[in-house]
């Protein structure tokens, strides 16, 4: 798509590093900024620089929609599910307290897999709009 | 400062005709936004506004001009009415924040109300030293479940109504024009 031997070399080094970014957000976000929306759309933001630097069709290959919009499905599934399984466990819809013997470490792994979920949809989602829009015919 | 460049951006971006510039110029200033919620110490929303306005709701309008063109057409009608309707609105939103408090106002009825019980409980409550993190997921989880929600319903949206390399499936099928 792009010959670019500059962009494609800087693009090559910068993807993993973003990637990587995006994790740290990911599970750090309970002790510096971010959290699982930041970290979604920063991982989606490596796709697409990937998608830019060698074409729309090969990173629809390493992110194939048919898996992305289940994954869409399953971020708000985990979320929810969460909080059924507080319900389930005898706590309030998403009062995590009662996930662990001990209320703050309930909480602790609550905050973690709700974050998880928010940031796999966010993800998810975001490739999907591009591929939508990328991939249309004008 | 930044907020001079704020204003300096979005007068270029109602003067320019060229839809590529605008869209870069929204994307230079959503940064320069990020960089305003930085000096207020506001590091997650500018977190946020760095990487979806300026990064992703850059590529997807880029994305729309590849669909739509280049050029903005010259409008028609006169502008007299629009500017009279956005000049009375900011005149009146000006007037409106004549009544809130000074900003940074230890009094303000935003710190006194649930912010205080955050503060001095999510330590022993949620344990989680990031407290934007702990308010987000645990008090207010409710509305964050809300949030991924809408996110995921902006996908099924848009998948159904572009779909993934929609049209051109149907135009190698057929040689109809639609």
């Amino acid at each position: 798509m792009n010959n670019d031997i500059v962009l494609t070399v800087i693009a090559r080094l910068l993807i993993p590093l973003i990637l990587l970014l995006a994790l740290y957000v990911q599970f750090h976000g309970d002790f510096g900024p971010g959290g699982g929306f930041q970290a979604g759309v920063i991982f989606a933001a490596g796709i697409i620089l990937y998608a830019l630097t060698n074409g729309p069709q090969a990173a629809m290959r390493i992110m194939p929609p048919r898996v992305l919009t289940p994954l869409a499905a399953l971020g708000v599934l985990l979320y929810g599910g969460v909080g059924i399984t507080t319900m389930l466990l005898g706590g309030h819809f998403l009062n995590y307290d009662v996930l662990a013997h001990d209320a703050v470490h309930g909480q602790h792994s609550g905050i973690l897999l709700i974050e998880l979920g928010v940031g796999v949809t966010v993800a998810s989602v975001m490739l999907v709009i591009f591929f939508a829009f990328i991939t249309r015919e004008p | 400062m930044l907020l001079t460049f704020l204003v300096v951006t979005a007068l270029a971006v109602v003067r320019l005709r060229s839809l590529f510039a605008v869209v870069m110029l929204s994307g230079i200033y959503s940064l320069v936004t990020a960089g305003v919620f930085i000096a207020l110490d506001a590091v997650d929303v500018a977190f946020t506004e760095a990487a979806v306005g300026a990064g992703i709701a850059t590529m997807l309008m880029l994305g729309t001009l590849r669909l739509t063109g280049h050029r903005q057409v010259a409008p028609r009608h006169s502008p007299i009415l629009p500017l009279l309707v956005v000049t009375i609105t900011g005149g009146v939103l000006l007037w409106g924040t004549r009544d809130m408090p000074r900003f940074g106002d230890p009094q303000a009825p935003v710190h006194l109300h649930v912010a205080p019980r955050y503060i001095e409980d999510s330590p022993i409550e949620v344990g989680v030293p990031n407290m934007v993190t702990s308010v987000l997921a645990s008090y207010r989880g409710f509305d964050t479940l809300g949030e991924t929600a809408v996110v995921f319903t902006a996908g099924v949206g848009v998948l159904a109504l572009l779909g993934i390399g929609g049209r051109r499936r149907r135009d190698t099928d057929g040689d109809d024009q639609d």
